[in-house]
């Protein structure tokens, strides 16, 4: 049960390396009740579960496993002052940043000045991946897997075949070596593995064949996992026995409480619309971290986190820059996957703010920003699929934009 | 080895929703009932997946005994469902034309439906139809309402249906598969893979294996199973927003066709899709039929693109090649068989459960009712209603996605129906059916449930 005679002055919804950067910033700041509501029995995040380096360079300046990072993390919060609830669900998020909880002594509501979102993200399950075949146990997220062998020490299958080549899929050879789980295979649909090199090596190092232009088709079995069926590139099919599925990346922002309660949620990113503040569809509530959009590093949302954090600090002292105008920013075309924030307050925008983009192939050229037919920026990309591309808004010119703006991509 | 040392009055093989309904009605009835199920948990084959929608029999065969039966079940249903705590959402259904041809049908459609005594239809214009359903697409050209088709909660109702005849005095077997049987006149004595039951009638619920089980004790069956299977796409739970009612499609001579329909768990769903087979237990789905379901759910209500999927699933019908229930009784063998129920199980079975009761009486048996028998409290899992996470002392949360309590899980570890698999624990309370899939959950449930089931979710591993 949270104290409810005080009044709270930021609440932050979810415990990960965003939300406790944020909180840590808004104490640091002065702000009076920071209160982090984190759903799981300890806070820390995704990097709880990773029971591998390289945590925490740049926030620490030096190398923690996850578990220690987390920690580290969790330690720094509560010295600065913040409030951690663990076991505290966020049912609902309503407007004027009344919030439904649910707590270890049933419902509560209560209400903060401000409300940051921090809420991550997830892999894609099996299910919304449309793949198929019999709907068997052993057929499992990385995330779930990290979950079951360094904070439960079980292991789910010990041949399992690993579906992605994006980093995550990297932690999920180095989680089962820690268990005693030998893959079989490693599956990529496209003809290059996602994760940068040298991290492409890691398969080949620990003995597990790498397949790619090869994508999962179905999983069979009977009563337990018996084998994947793929398909190459020229659509000739085949089975990989196995005992177990790691359906691994694909990374979706948790977002149920924007879809499901007042805040505007992006098709493209996944994650609520927000300008370049992080401030949300509704001005009460910020977002942070990889909520956002997928997916970035515990470092990277870490930071973002603290960025959130000053800025709701100065929308708390009434010192956060208004728009003059406000404009939506979108992507077209089928190469640019998503482009966040979504909106921009002209003339206010600092000389660090930025667009981030990805793209869903690899290409190099320019993206063109346009807006009531004008021309209003320009900068060039050399770019893989799911890498991370920042375009300064500095390069914008905003005295000519005239409307909504539009990114397009122009190949070299 | 022999279980029973004095004969059960009825011996009941399989618990799937018509064998939980049937427990209920003979023990209500004042019978000693034995229920035999293969499975470790109940509701294991055709009854692990349907529509969960309670059906008016508008649109059954006209004198059929399938329509009598889903009346008389759809009408015991609402005497009971307060009392046991369950769900009963009065959505409506629409049956919605889409084309000159369909509109011509709809008359003909309204005509069966008076024919089987369903007064309250309504037709309607394309215009009416989107003021109750604004998201429906503008195609939509008229609709029949039907005000009383309703949503249900297709697991906690026949495990409510089984409590209460265990609450009475009904017994249970699980993991017991009738293998063979003998009958001396009197009395059968069943070959199970627990050993021999002794009772003098059975009733033969079997389902998907309803002529197996004929086969095995006589060497031939009236009918032959044929799986239907029916493949579902269930969205995220944001899109339940976009239709109340359930949105049916003008039927084909062979099919229902593809339904959009809402869950009392708050979710939309489309499907089923209708794919004979041989195989009584391949349930597997396939990437193309989902993406062709979801384009048929997006021809229905266009908002529905984009919109994240959470679940995808498939269930076995157990067709015959009669159109309509297969229910007979060998008075001279004191045997019955209840087979053939293909897609209107969940709105039959009570029905179905009174219509076997009355066959049975007519064999010659008979016992006194009980008078006051104890009433069940059904596990509350609807989306709105009051759910144990919002009480005290629940433990914890473990499935985030669908507010299930530690509290919630560990009840459904214990009992005479404790789940035995995933699977099943998954029908007892909803653990990892929501939109995470248990990327959440998964380690702390593999953690919880250690020990109970027969294929565990994870083994312990040496640090």
């Amino acid at each position: 049960m949270i104290d409810p005679t005080t009044p709270i002055d930021v609440a932050i919804i979810g415990g990960g390396p965003s939300g406790l950067a944020a909180a840590t910033t808004l104490k640091a700041a002065g702000v009076a009740r920071v209160v982090v509501l984190e759903r799981e029995s300890e806070a820390g995040g995704i990097p709880r579960h990773c029971g591998h380096p390289p945590f925490g360079a740049r926030e620490f300046k030096r190398i923690y496993t996850g578990p220690a990072y987390a920690r580290k993390l969790v330690q720094t919060a509560l010295a600065a002052g913040v409030e951690i609830h663990c076991l505290t669900t966020v049912v609902q998020a309503r407007e004027a940043g009344e919030l439904l909880l649910a707590v270890p002594e049933g419902e509560q509501v209560i209400n903060a000045r401000r409300v940051i979102y921090a809420t991550g993200v997830r892999e894609t399950p099996r299910s919304a991946r449309l793949l198929g075949g019999m709907r068997l146990q052993g057929v499992l997220n990385t995330g779930a897997l990290q979950s079951m062998v360094f904070l439960k020490h079980m292991r789910p299958f010990k041949r399992p075949v690993i579906v992605g080549t994006e980093l995550v899929a990297i932690s999920a050879i180095s989680t089962c070596a820690h268990a005693g789980i030998r893959p079989v295979a490693m599956v990529e649909p496209d003809p290059r593995p996602t994760a940068r090199w040298p991290f492409t090596l890691y398969p080949r190092l620990k003995g597990v064949p790498l397949h790619l232009n090869t994508r999962p088709v179905a999983i069979h079995g009977d009563k337990t996992v018996s084998s994947l069926e793929v398909e190459d590139a020229d659509g000739a099919r085949r089975h990989i026995d196995c005992d177990g599925v790691i359906l691994s990346g694909m990374f979706t922002p948790e977002s149920t409480l924007g879809r499901m309660g007042h805040l505007e949620v992006d098709p493209a990113t996944g994650g609520p619309v927000v300008d370049q503040f992080g401030r949300c569809s509704d001005p009460v509530y910020f977002a942070a971290g990889n909520l956002l959009r997928p997916v970035e590093t515990a470092g990277w949302c870490w930071d973002e986190g603290r960025r959130a954090g000053a800025r709701v600090a100065d929308d708390l002292a009434g010192r956060l820059p208004e728009g003059i105008e406000t404009v939506p920013v979108s992507v077209q075309g089928p190469l640019l996957k998503y482009v966040m924030p979504q909106r921009l307050n002209l003339k206010v925008s600092r000389g660090k703010d930025v667009l981030q983009l990805r793209l869903n192939d690899i290409a190099k050229g320019r993206i063109i920003a346009t807006s009531g037919g004008n021309i209003v920026g320009q900068w060039s990309v050399n770019s893989r699929r799911e890498r991370r591309i920042l375009l300064s808004v500095s390069r914008l010119d905003q005295s000519a934009i005239a409307g909504p703006v539009t990114l397009t991509f122009t190949p070299a | 080895m022999t279980i029973n040392s004095t004969p059960y009055d009825v011996a009941i093989i399989g618990a799937g929703i018509v064998g939980c309904a049937m427990a209920r009605r003979f023990t209500l009835e004042g019978a000693r009932v034995v229920l035999l199920e293969k499975a470790t948990d109940i509701l294991d084959g055709a009854s692990k997946a349907n529509s969960a929608i309670l059906h008016t029999g508008f649109d059954a065969p006209v004198g059929s005994i399938e329509v009598g039966c889903i009346q008389a079940g759809h009408e015991e249903y609402r005497q009971i469902y307060r009392d046991f705590g369950l769900t009963l959402d009065e959505c409506g259904a629409h049956v919605v034309a889409w084309s000159e041809e369909e509109v011509a049908k709809l008359e003909q459609i309204q005509q069966q439906a008076v024919d089987n005594n369903v007064m309250d239809t309504r037709l309607i214009t394309g215009d009416d139809l989107r003021k109750v359903e604004p998201n429906l697409s503008d195609r939509a050209l008229a609709a029949i309402a039907i005000p009383r088709e309703s949503l249900i909660d297709p697991w906690s109702s026949p495990y409510a249906y089984l409590q209460q005849s265990l609450m009475n005095g009904g017994e249970v077997i699980l993991s017991c598969e009738v293998t063979g049987g003998r009958f001396d006149g009197s009395e059968w004595k069943l070959e199970t893979t627990q050993g021999l039951v002794r009772a003098n009638h059975v009733v033969n619920c079997a389902g998907l294996y309803g002529d197996l089980v004929n086969s095995s004790v006589f060497g031939q069956a009236p009918f032959t199973i044929t799986p239907r299977k029916g493949q579902f796409v269930v969205y995220d739970k944001a899109a339940s927003r976009l239709a109340h009612s359930v949105i049916l499609p003008v039927p084909t001579a062979r099919t229902k066709g593809i339904v959009l329909f809402r869950t009392v768990f708050g979710n939309l769903a489309v499907g089923p899709t209708a794919e004979d087979q041989q195989s009584r237990t391949d349930s597997s789905i396939d990437t193309e039929t989902l993406q062709s379901l979801m384009a048929a759910g997006e021809a229905i209500v266009p908002a529905l693109k984009g919109m994240p999927v959470t679940a995808t699933y498939a269930g076995l019908r157990p067709a015959t090649e009669f159109k309509d229930y297969q229910i007979s009784a060998d008075a001279a063998n004191n045997w019955i068989t209840v087979g053939g129920i293909r897609s209107t199980g969940l709105s039959g079975a009570l029905g179905i459960a009174q219509y076997t009761y009355g066959l049975y009486r007519d064999m010659g048996a008979d016992h006194t009712a009980l008078t006051d028998p104890a009433i069940p409290t059904a596990r509350v899992l609807t989306d709105t209603a009051n759910r144990d996470w919002k009480e005290k002392d629940h433990g914890e949360i473990v499935c985030h996605c669908e507010l299930v309590t530690r509290r919630e899980i560990e009840a459904a570890l214990s009992g005479p129906l404790a789940a035995k698999s995933l699977a099943g624990l998954k029908r007892q309370t909803r653990v990892t059916m929501g939109r995470c899939q248990g990327f959440f959950c998964s380690a702390r449930l593999a953690e919880l449930t250690e020990g109970h089931f027969v294929i565990p979710m994870a083994e312990g591993v040496d640090k």
